[in-house]
């Protein structure tokens, strides 16, 4: 057993912890591929999403995740919050108790929420962070950790790699780490599995303070490419507000780079840096994408993308860390 | 109206001696001071005696947010922690920045009689940083305004600093600046480092204030004008004050007891206990901070008690409010970071706690002064400090109307004992003395 209460951080995770997860996963991803998907692990336990951010696709992943688990599912999605004057994050949480929630999935935009509805007393529940402001979002790192070892370290034999780690691969990183909570939860993770990071951005829209983050920083994506042949790519999704203009709040933003078409220029994956990359190296990305800005279309649609693919294996990665947290010792699949 | 007679105190942590204060004065000290009919005798034995603390930067929040505290609420825990004076910052609502708004201050501070109260004036009308507030009004008005601040707020618009620096030289005021470059602090939420860029909280760069104290340092030697720093909270600051002291421009500064402490670390944590403008920011700057507050670049040390109601900082770190308590757990803090670290002397402590401040703000002379040394004939404004009394911090027992101190569990080195206000006990026994108590 993991010994996990929550899940706030990537860095809640040792090296053991992340394998038994990502294990886990495995097999209930080998569940997913039978007739009949549903397990009964989490019957009558009740899970919410707690969403104070639109996220689709992470809300019904979790949600797909927990209702094949057989959990009740309650979807609340919180708009506003005690900045815009709307319920406060106490008692939002105060009534989840109430309603006796076993786990709280939740997504914030304030950086640390999930950490005060753990830690403030406010609710006895499991939390498990679906991502929080510019902080963290683990079950996306795990999903990604996930897809990377089936593809680096699976074989004919464990074709997911089980009880395998990420020890000697290279992960470059690339776009908009400042803003990033996939960024610094795949940083943690990935380095936690054994492998190497390189993170590749303008130097606009990198954290002052990143030195002390263990993995390597260049502002050359074509450099890192030629010289260090990396397993994986993954590209981050630049958001239209980081572009400059109107910040929608009437206030002037000053843009972290130049131009869109100077960033795609400088640090989109197209079709020639696709062909520079080693065979074996695949291309991910969190979704969801913008197509001809951070990634093109011969990218993304190339062969060793395997965007779809982390996406049906979030599904599988949540399913493992819900059971983790409220299944305790049971078996899950015998 | 009482007389005491403080038998053994040490005045500055020096020889012990007896104490006797009527109407008002320090009448006799040593051999002379001898007790009277009803003199009210306190032990006195073991306990250092300071001037009273003058504190240069306290947030009262009345007018406009009495639910968080009001005038008599904050002066009654300023009392508490040894202070006979605080300095009421502008930022309440309505904004000091009218006579009318500062005499109202400075008459709900007499009527509550615990500490003087100064009104702060805004520099700016409503703080906004465009047009100059009538700043020879309230200097001259029943509240006799000497210090002009737009706290909270940085005065950023270089001309209207330039003007406000210039003009409060007709009565010897000075311009208390709280400087952060507003553009480079958009959304900022903590020191900008390490730690930021781990926990994900918007950066709040040191360069951010240092480049603001560096151009009004610049400003007050053209125009000749006295210049305040509040709440100094980088290394980087401290060269600049350094610089500027050196080059002879007339340049102050304050450091809050938190920044004497406390580090970024703490957001980790996420509780917004820790969250305060200026930030928290590394052990680094601690260390310059504590070197300057020693060897004088630094002036004072003052509060920037900014009582915050319960559910402004009951939720997630960027929606709470900015500030943390401080009138009554200052002096614990300096005399554990400064005194028993062996890097200043109560002689110090009395210097950067209540006699500078009380010259920066200009209410060290006249018969109400503040501030003076411990001396037959001044005014009694006298605290007596327990140095070796170890309490542990319990926020609700705190006299502030609001709870948010950072210091909650934790155990502080020394405790004041009695503070006196012109020779009126507004705290005995380590206890506040209620009015109906008091024979005035």
């Amino acid at each position: 057993m993991t010994g996990l209460r929550h899940l706030l951080s990537a860095a809640d995770l040792d090296r053991p912890t992340a394998v038994t997860v990502l294990d886990t996963a495995a097999q209930m991803a080998a569940t997913q591929s039978r007739e009949i998907k549903k397990l009964p692990t989490l019957r009558g336990r009740t899970v919410v999403n707690l969403f104070f951010e639109d996220s689709t696709r992470t809300r019904i992943s979790f949600e797909a995740a927990a209702k094949r688990l057989s959990a009740d599912v309650i979807n609340f999605s919180a708009k506003g919050s005690s900045v815009s004057k709307g319920e406060s994050l106490k008692d939002t949480a105060l009534t989840l108790q109430a309603m006796g929630a076993d786990a709280v999935v939740i997504r914030h935009h304030a950086s640390g929420a999930p950490h005060r509805l753990a830690h403030a007393g406010w609710v006895d529940a499991a939390v498990v962070n679906a991502g929080d402001g510019t902080h963290q979002h683990p079950t996306q790192a795990l999903l990604d950790a996930f897809t990377l070892r089936r593809h680096l370290a699976g074989d004919a034999d464990n074709a997911d790699g089980v009880g395998r780690d990420l020890t000697g691969r290279h992960v470059a990183i690339v776009g908009d780490v400042l803003h990033s909570r996939v960024a610094r939860s795949n940083v943690q993770l990935l380095t936690t599995l054994g492998a190497r990071v390189t993170l590749v951005a303008p130097p606009t829209l990198v954290p002052v303070g990143v030195e002390a983050w263990p993995c390597a920083v260049s502002y050359d994506l074509d450099g890192v490419i030629a010289d260090q042949q990396p397993d994986a790519v993954m590209m981050l999704r630049v958001q239209r507000e980081r572009m400059g203009g109107a910040d929608g709040g009437g206030s002037r933003t000053t843009s972290f780079f130049p131009s869109p078409l100077e960033y795609t220029r400088t640090f989109g994956l197209d079709a020639r840096r696709l062909r520079m990359l080693p065979d074996h190296a695949i291309v991910m990305h969190p979704g969801p994408m913008n197509r001809g800005l951070e990634i093109s279309a011969d990218a993304a649609d190339s062969e060793r993308a395997v965007i779809v693919e982390q996406v049906a294996n979030g599904v599988a990665v949540r399913m493992a860390v819900l059971y983790l947290l409220l299944a305790g010792e049971r078996e899950a699949w015998s | 109206m009482t007389t005491y007679l403080l038998r053994g105190a040490a005045p500055l942590g020096g020889d012990a001696t007896d104490v006797l204060l009527a109407d008002g004065h320090v009448a006799a000290m040593g051999a002379d001071a001898r007790a009277e009919g009803d003199t009210v005798e306190v032990d006195a034995a073991g306990l250092v005696l300071l001037p009273g603390l003058v504190d240069l930067h306290t947030h009262l929040r009345e007018p406009g947010r009495e639910d968080a505290e009001t005038v008599a609420s904050g002066t009654r825990a300023a009392a508490a922690g040894g202070f006979t004076a605080v300095h009421a910052m502008a930022n309440t609502s309505p904004v000091a920045d009218t006579a009318g708004v500062v005499e109202q201050v400075w008459r709900l501070g007499r009527d509550a009689g615990w500490v003087d109260v100064f009104p702060v004036g805004a520099v700016s009308v409503g703080l906004a940083g465009s047009q100059l507030a009538e700043l020879g009004a309230m200097a001259h008005s029943a509240a006799r305004v000497r210090v002009f601040s737009d706290d909270g707020h940085c005065v950023h618009d270089p001309v209207l600093m330039r003007r406000a620096l210039e003009y409060v030289k007709a009565f010897d005021g000075v311009i208390a600046q709280h400087a952060q470059e507003p553009r480079l602090t958009v959304g900022a939420q903590m020191h900008e480092g390490v730690v930021s860029a781990e926990v994900g909280l918007a950066g709040w760069p040191a360069v951010a204030e240092e480049a603001i104290i560096a151009r009004d340092v610049l400003l007050a030697e053209h125009v000749g004008s006295r210049l305040h720093i509040c709440h100094l909270s980088t290394a980087g600051s401290v060269e600049i004050v350094r610089w500027a002291k050196a080059r002879g421009i007339a340049v102050t500064a304050e450091v809050t007891p938190h920044h004497l402490l406390l580090t970024d670390e703490l957001a980790r944590t996420y509780d917004p206990l820790y969250k305060v403008n200026p930030p928290l920011r590394t052990a680094e700057d601690v260390e310059a901070l504590r070197g300057a507050l020693e060897d004088g670049t630094i002036d004072v040390v003052a509060t920037d008690h900014a009582p915050h109601t319960r559910e402004d900082k009951d939720c997630e770190w960027a929606a709470a409010a900015f500030g943390m308590t401080g009138l009554e757990t200052a002096l614990p803090i300096v005399i554990s970071t400064m005194v028993q670290t062996g890097r200043m002397t109560w002689a110090d402590v009395a210097r950067v706690l209540s006699t500078a401040p009380a010259r920066i703000g200009r209410v060290d002379s006249g018969p109400a002064a503040q501030g003076r040394p411990i001396a037959v004939g001044e005014p009694a404004n006298l605290t007596l400090v327990d140095p070796a009394a170890r309490w542990s911090v319990e926020p609700r027992e705190l006299l502030s109307a609001s709870t948010n101190t950072p210091y909650g569990g934790r155990e502080l080195s020394g405790r004041v004992v009695a503070t006196f206000l012109r020779g009126r006990a507004t705290v005995l026994d380590g206890a506040p003395v209620e009015h109906a108590e008091v024979a005035r």
